[in-house]
């Protein structure tokens, strides 16, 4: 569950931090900052700041960077991360080449 | 039925936050009016909206969408990054539809054909033509049309820009609102009620859910005939820029592009997709990436060594006659109808959403919305 359903509330302007330079996601190469801004602009849960930012996107799908991301949602809006919503995993579960998962039909 | 709190009263409420309804909410929130827009998930425009393939494709529309299209090109396209203060990712490097057989050659010269009739700049290439166009296209290609102007654009950023920039011009938005229906006060479209009790009013009210519009349309005794239909996509790991055309096939087995952060973005189907089970966590079917690489392979060799990293499905709304309703309901005033998309939506998205603030706002509109209309829809006998 999103715990914060409207999203007209009032956050005040986005003021800069010391620690905002720090890469959170690796894969992306996503820093702090940006995702703060991010969540400023009114991206408010853990997809929202994927899809706007490409968080969580990379090689490894989010297994380094989503715990951290949801913690910098929930400090800023003043929640539980629990409540910055849920990452669906799709498959493959790994990366996988192109021509080897063409090939599950016999023959071809 | 229930007061309303102030606060739950607009110019206009939206229902849908996909990249119609937040298009729609962007323009009127510039022309100073107030908006609601309420969205049934917890995330905004978690919808087919940011799960398409990304086309801004004119080639292939039929006549009456084309015109919607060409205007968004023209007019709303190149400037939609500096409008909304985002890089929305829009490349306009042409589209490519291929074709390796007699038989696709003839599919692709109707849909030339077509196009050219609504003064489009489409044309048939040959293999060798289309091979220097995109230099990793496969021998086996033997023609293409060809449209200069086509391009993409990224989905997640639009949708959700839009989003950011109404957000910021002071539309409220709200999720987690299950919309049940509409009501009327004196024959007019007035409210909007949710499952969880809430009630919302506005002068007008713009449907823009989607599939989910056909229910609460049917509730004031208006039906669209669509469906739901599953429809996936899949993501390889970045490269170097190769090329950035958008490419589609005769045969329709694969469309997509190589995005700007490097990532080749591909769309497909199997076959198997109309018949697939409906389920809200949008999954993917065992069958569709693997036909979907077969077909990739097939016109770009090169890639095949390219690792895919992710796939992922979406529904459109596919309509009866495979084009929106864009449309006033005269029978209740008020009420503006934008949904039945049929897997095409996102291309037109910014001309959509102009055209239904122009429609709220009781101004003329800027494209002929008439083919669009609820009510065009006729049985066979
Ligand atoms: C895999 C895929 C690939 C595609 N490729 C392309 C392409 O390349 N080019 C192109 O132009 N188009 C493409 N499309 C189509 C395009 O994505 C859609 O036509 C477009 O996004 C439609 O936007 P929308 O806002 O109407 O719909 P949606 O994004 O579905 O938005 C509707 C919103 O309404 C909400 N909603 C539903 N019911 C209710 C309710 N009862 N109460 C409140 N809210 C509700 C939904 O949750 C949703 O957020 C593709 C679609 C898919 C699925």
């Amino acid at each position: 569950m999103a715990k914060i359903s409207d999203r007209s509330i009032n956050l005040g302007s986005f003021i800069k931090r010391e620690d905002d330079s720090i890469v959170i996601c690796r894969c992306e190469e996503i820093t702090k900052g940006e995702i703060r801004e991010a969540i400023y602009a009114g991206m408010f849960t853990f997809q929202e700041v994927k899809k706007f930012l490409r968080t969580g996107m990379g090689l490894c799908q989010g297994q380094t960077c989503e715990k951290l991301v949801k913690n910098i949602i929930a400090e800023e809006l003043n929640i539980s991360p629990l409540e910055t919503g849920a990452a669906k995993g799709r498959a493959p579960m790994r990366p996988i080449p192109m021509r080897i998962l063409a090939n599950d039909k016999e023959g071809s | 039925m229930a007061s309303v709190n102030i606060k739950n009263k607009a110019d206009i409420v939206i229902i849908g936050s996909g990249v119609i309804g937040n298009a729609a909410a962007y323009y009127l929130s510039k022309a100073g009016k107030k908006v609601i827009v309420l969205e049934k998930e917890d995330n905004i425009g978690d919808g087919g909206s940011t799960r398409n393939g990304g086309g801004v494709r004119q080639s292939g529309r039929h006549p009456a969408e084309l015109k919607l299209a060409m205007y968004a090109v023209k007019n709303l396209w190149p400037n939609l990054s500096e409008e909304l203060g985002e890089d929305v990712e829009y490349y306009q490097e042409g589209n490519l539809r291929l074709g390796k057989t007699k038989e696709h050659l003839k599919i692709l010269e109707e849909i030339v054909e077509s196009g050219k009739k609504g003064g489009l700049d489409l044309g048939m290439i040959s293999g060798e033509e289309a091979r220097e166009i995109n230099p990793y296209l496969s021998d086996e290609v033997i023609g293409a049309s060809w449209c200069p102007t086509d391009g993409h654009a990224n989905p997640l950023k639009v949708t959700l820009s839009y989003y950011k920039k109404a957000r910021e011009l002071g539309a409220r938005f709200i999720t987690a609102q299950n919309v049940k229906r509409i009501g009327k006060v004196r024959g007019s479209a007035r409210k909007v009620i949710t499952k969880n009790g809430s009630v919302f009013e506005g002068d007008k009210i713009i449907l823009a859910a989607g599939y989910g519009s056909r229910s609460i349309a049917q509730k004031i005794g208006i039906d669209i005939p669509m469906k739901q239909v599953l429809l996936e996509v899949l993501v390889t790991e970045p490269r170097p820029p190769m090329f950035y055309q958008m490419l589609g096939t005769a045969a329709a087995d694969f469309y997509g592009h190589q995005s700007k952060h490097g990532s080749f973005v591909f769309g497909g189907t199997s076959g198997m997709d109309a018949y697939a089970v409906e389920d809200e966590n949008n999954p993917t079917l065992s069958k569709t990436a693997p036909s979907i690489c077969r077909g990739i392979i097939k016109y770009f060799p090169v890639l095949q060594d390219l690792n895919i990293i992710r796939t992922w499905g979406g529904y459109i709304d596919d309509c009866t006659d495979h084009i929106p309703v864009i449309s006033n309901v005269e029978e209740v005033p008020g009420l503006i109808i934008a949904c039945a998309f049929s897997g095409h939506g996102f291309g037109i998205s910014p001309a959509v959403g102009l055209l239904l603030s122009e429609m709220a706002l009781e101004k003329k509109t800027t494209l002929d919305i008439k083919p669009f209309h609820y009510d065009r829809f006729k049985t066979k006998i």
